[in-house]
């Protein structure tokens, strides 16, 4: 009893803690056979710890660590509540998955030799993602923002076309420009504040005498969070990121890393500096309306014309990065419950979508649109999946999709935006051309040699995916607790009480 | 109360009945007469089902039985009003039917895939109850969409390329317009009216205007593309190519109809006739669906394929319905209520006998079937009844809609409507007379051979209730009336 109570005590930091230390345990010991079920281990561990987080935020409220004991201002926070709990909950629990379904994709994507590196990243990437959602710190926010960017260079770079490698530099530089960004912003606001910690920073604002400080803090810090999380325009690294890079490690990018900048960018916008900012005669809200509908057709769009399916899918991710950003914006209940059903939603469909793909690769060998015809009758397990994933990023009723958009266009109409709404069913429709046309290769062309050769995934991939796939239709069905969670999590940035 | 007790429960039975039945094939797939048994108790129990909501109904009850919130306002709930009632009725009866034929037909073919076939079909049914009792239109969107999705394996059945591109043309037409059209429809509504709830008079009246009203009305008809309206019509000639009761699951016991009830419930519950009648946001579609009917008359003329000149029968009788809709008079509406019934029963007669034609000689053309009737009496004399049903001829069901129909557009003066009523029968006269003629007044030709007898029991019975039901229309009559009273 004393000694669960004392394991509730650490949660925060068993969260982080257990895939760093398992990333070291990787690099140290380098066997490849042991890699892999050292990184299961240590994600199974961090995600029963955000699990059980979960619960106790539901019953404390707000949950403070102190790192070392010491307190804020010269310590740092870790600081959970209903808001970044449901990101630390989809960022382990689709990293556990991932990594249960990446032995088989690794061991055939990357040369032996450099399998533990592999895991070791992946371990770092997931830990410095955490990391970001659960400080309560502006700068140590910075150091995980890095420490998830730096391992995720390296996991692209690992990708065997040698196009990886031009994705994984391209990514470097925009990444470290945005982390640039983010540290003067941050900077600024030390120097306005005298403190570091989130929760200190917004006790003082009221007395800061420089708004223009303020002003060029907030815009350095939205712009580099905005890199990070592919924010129209500024994604152009993201469809290369993700198509290139190891089929393991899209998944876990797709589905986790730009959720945890939107999260990044809404305790900023709500917790820090308030939504309904106006920097000079712009509105940040209206800024981040326009980028959002710019980003769900223009990517949507982009996507109708691609050839490779992972290309597809990433700027698919761009087009539905910008629902929930548009979610954040609308600023009120019922658009930023659908903006974190998206999270969670998006997370789940995507990584289905991926890591069918990263199937299709496995057997047949190639991504590109033209080979996966007729995949629907030789890998029919795998199909389905995909099959699901992209009636899911439609937003087909029965899918997890429908339930997310549905919030948001509510949202749009309490807003008294009844033309949001319409963009938002608009924008589907082209969602409807991209998915329609993979659908319609994948079910009704003639197999190429290649397809016809393909066999259905290996169990172990396939279980994952499917897992994914059967959430999302679950989620379509039942969504009372993904809605409850996000529901309490926009309570929260609104200034309520949950 | 035990009443609506007993009623939301035997909503619950018309889905799991269906569904049960497909589970038992699937397991029952090595023992050929015992799966098909299931079939055909299953049909027995789902009639019996249905009839026992019918008393509740008819005496103004409403069951209803929640399914499942999916989230705060957005449930999906079952709930049966006269006109669900109606297609439930005609749905569920004619399974029966088909279940009788198919097993013939299956087997006098010796076709592969029998035990996925049924199956299938088992799962449509079920997604047809669901499109019949849906309470809201996001219920409705689900099963219609699992609606095309199960009958794919069926109109695909044969497996041969032209099944295959068949198969394509029709999921990427249904799922398609529905995913574009429909389904914005719907989110629109749920906005506009903030519900989908289907109520009687209609949810949209004095919150939309008339243009928006219009362009809303059409992207559920065109979304709703199983009711055929052109320029949405391909996917059904197409679809031909599957085998006869798949046939007559599509263009009489399931698919067309859950497109055009789509479209009726959606005028009568949704925009509310008062509301169309009062905007005039449905005149465009009179029109539309008056070309469409003339169109479809025009080619199934030159049709020498007898399925083929079917099909397009169908695409003409299913925009009466859609006509009779946008007509928004109570009087047209009831008379679509009754075709749909009588379309249906009619239809279903119909491709039973060009089934058991082509069974017994393999027949598929027009211009084969000369003396056919003197073969085959029992075949072509259903076959002659099913097509005076189609003109509208007394006494067979089809003269019943048609004639309210008439009335309601004569009773609002639209000339247009009237006109089309009037040579559209002239033109349906003129390409399914002629068929009957041939085959029973040039020489047999050979003796007398019927097809299998559960196919010919199967095409009696549905003719004899085309007759039945122009004699006994009571309870198709009293659902179309209890649809537009109140």
């Amino acid at each position: 009893m004393s000694f669960l109570a004392a394991i509730d005590q650490h949660l925060p930091v068993i969260v982080v803690l257990a895939p760093l230390l398992g990333a070291v345990l990787v690099a140290l010991v380098r066997v490849e056979i042991a890699s892999w079920p050292i990184a299961v281990l240590a994600a199974l561990i961090s995600a029963a710890a955000a699990f059980r987080l979960v619960f106790v935020v539901e019953q404390l409220g707000v949950v403070s660590y102190r790192l070392g004991g010491f307190a804020p201002e010269l310590g740092i926070e870790y600081r959970v509540d209903a808001v970044n709990v449901l990101i630390l909950l989809v960022v382990t629990a689709v990293s556990l998955v991932t990594l249960l379904y990446a032995r088989q994709s690794v061991a055939a994507e990357i040369d032996g030799g450099r399998v533990p590196w592999f895991y070791a990243m992946m371990l770092v990437a997931m830990a410095g993602l955490l990391g970001m959602a659960i400080t309560g710190d502006a700068f140590n926010a910075f150091v995980f923002l890095e420490i998830s960017s730096l391992s995720t260079y390296t996991l692209i770079a690992l990708g065997r076309d040698r196009r990886a490698l031009v994705a994984a530099y391209q990514y470097l530089i925009v990444g470290t420009i945005g982390a640039t960004f983010y540290v003067i912003g941050v900077g600024l606001l030390y120097l306005a504040t005298g403190t570091l910690n989130l929760a200190l920073i917004v006790e003082r604002l009221p007395d800061v005498v420089s708004p223009r400080a303020l002003i060029a803090a907030e815009a350095f810090i939205l712009v580099g969070i905005a890199l990070k999380l592919a924010l129209f325009p500024l994604h152009a690294w993201l469809p290369n990121a993700y198509g290139y890079a190891p089929s393991a490690a899209t998944v876990l990018l797709a589905s986790t890393a730009t959720k945890v900048a939107v999260y990044l960018m809404a305790r900023f916008l709500f917790g820090v500096f308030g939504i309904h900012v106006e920097i000079g005669p712009v509105s940040v809200t209206g800024v981040l309306i326009l980028l959002s509908l710019a980003a769900m057709f223009v990517a949507s769009l982009a996507a109708v014309f691609q050839r490779d399916v992972k290309r597809l899918l990433a700027f698919s991710s761009v087009a539905q990065i910008g629902y929930i950003t548009l979610g954040l914006a609308l600023a009120n209940p019922a658009g930023l419950t659908g903006a974190f059903l998206h999270i969670v939603n998006h997370a789940l469909m995507k990584g289905a979508a991926f890591m069918a793909i990263g199937a299709v690769l496995l057997r047949c060998g190639s991504s590109r649109l033209d080979d996966l015809a007729g995949i629907g009758r030789t890998m029919p397990a795998t199909a389905v999946a995909l099959t699901i994933a992209g009636l899911g990023l439609i937003g087909v009723p029965g899918t997890s999709g429908f339930v997310s958009k549905w919030y948001l266009v509510l949202g749009a109409f309490d807003d008294g935006k009844g033309w949001l709404a319409f963009m938002i069913v608009a924008s589907s429709v082209i969602a409807v051309l991209y998915v329609g046309r993979l659908l319609e290769v994948v079910w009704f062309r003639e197999p190429g040699k290649a397809a016809l050769a393909a066999s259905e995934a290996p169990l172990s991939m396939l279980l994952p995916t499917l897992l994914l796939a059967g959430l999302t239709i679950f989620f379509g069905i039942d969504a009372e607790m993904p809605a409850r969670l996000a529901g309490a999590a926009a309570t929260v940035l609104l200034g309520g009480h949950p | 109360m035990t009443a609506i007790a007993s009623g939301s429960s035997l909503l619950g039975l018309a889905l799991v009945i269906p569904t049960v039945v497909a589970v038992l094939v699937m397991l029952l797939g090595r023992l050929p007469n015992l799966r098909d048994a299931a079939s055909l108790v299953g049909a027995l129990l789902l009639f019996v089902t249905i009839g026992a909501l019918l008393p509740d109904v008819l005496a103004g009850a409403r069951p209803v039985l929640p399914l499942v919130t999916i989230a705060p306002g957005l449930d999906l709930v079952l709930r049966v009003e006269p006109l669900g009632m109606l297609f439930a009725l005609v749905a569920s009866t004619l399974w029966i039917a088909n279940s009788v034929y198919s097993i013939g037909y299956m087997r006098g073919n010796q076709e592969p895939r029998q035990t996925m076939f049924f199956a299938a079909f088992a799962v449509a049914i079920a997604a047809t109850m669901g499109v019949a009792l849906a309470g809201n239109l996001v219920t409705l969107f689900l099963f219609y969409e699992l609606l095309s999705l199960s009958t794919y394996p069926l109109v695909t059945h044969k497996q041969t390329p032209e099944a295959m591109r068949a198969g394509r043309v029709y999921l990427l037409t249904l799922i398609g317009a529905s995913m574009i059209l429909l389904l914005p429809a719907i989110v629109w509504t749920a906005f506009v009216a903030g519900t989908t709830d289907f109520q009687l008079g209609g949810i949209l009246g004095g919150k939309i205007g008339p243009l928006a009203m219009a362009v809303l009305l059409g992207l559920f008809v065109f979304g709703a593309a199983k009711a055929a309206v052109m320029p949405l019509h391909r996917w059904l000639p197409a679809a031909m190519v599957a085998p006869t009761p798949v046939s007559a699951l599509l263009h009489a016991v399931a698919v067309v109809k859950a497109g055009v009830f789509t479209i009726l419930k959606v005028t009568v519950y949704i925009f509310g006739l008062d509301t169309l009648q009062a905007t005039g946001a449905s005149q465009w579609l009179v029109y539309v669906a008056g070309f469409t009917i003339i169109a479809a008359s025009l080619v199934a003329m030159t049709a020498d394929d007898l399925k083929r000149r079917l099909a397009y029968s169908t695409i003409g009788q299913l925009s009466y319905i859609v006509m009779a809709a946008a007509l928004a008079s109570p009087l047209a509406a009831m008379g679509a209520a009754i075709h749909i019934a009588a379309h249906a029963v009619s239809k279903i007669t119909l491709f039973f006998a060009a089934g058991s034609v082509y069974t017994a000689e393999h027949v598929t053309k027009v211009s084969q079937m000369d003396g056919i009737g003197r073969r085959m009496p029992w075949t072509m004399a259903a076959f002659t009844i099913g097509a005076l049903s189609m003109i509208g001829l007394p006494p067979t069901a089809g003269f019943l809609g048609k004639w309210f129909m008439l009335a309601g557009a004569g009773s609002l003066h639209e000339w247009f409507a009237v006109a089309v009523i009037v040579v559209s029968t002239v033109l349906n006269a003129a390409y399914l007379l002629p068929i009957a003629a041939r085959a029973f007044l040039k020489p047999a030709g050979g003796p007398v051979a019927e097809a299998p007898v559960a196919m010919v029991v199967a095409l009696t019975a549905t003719a004899a209730g085309t007759v039945l039901l122009f004699l006994f229309p009571e309870v198709p009559y009293r659902l179309a009336s209890a649809l537009v009273s109140r």
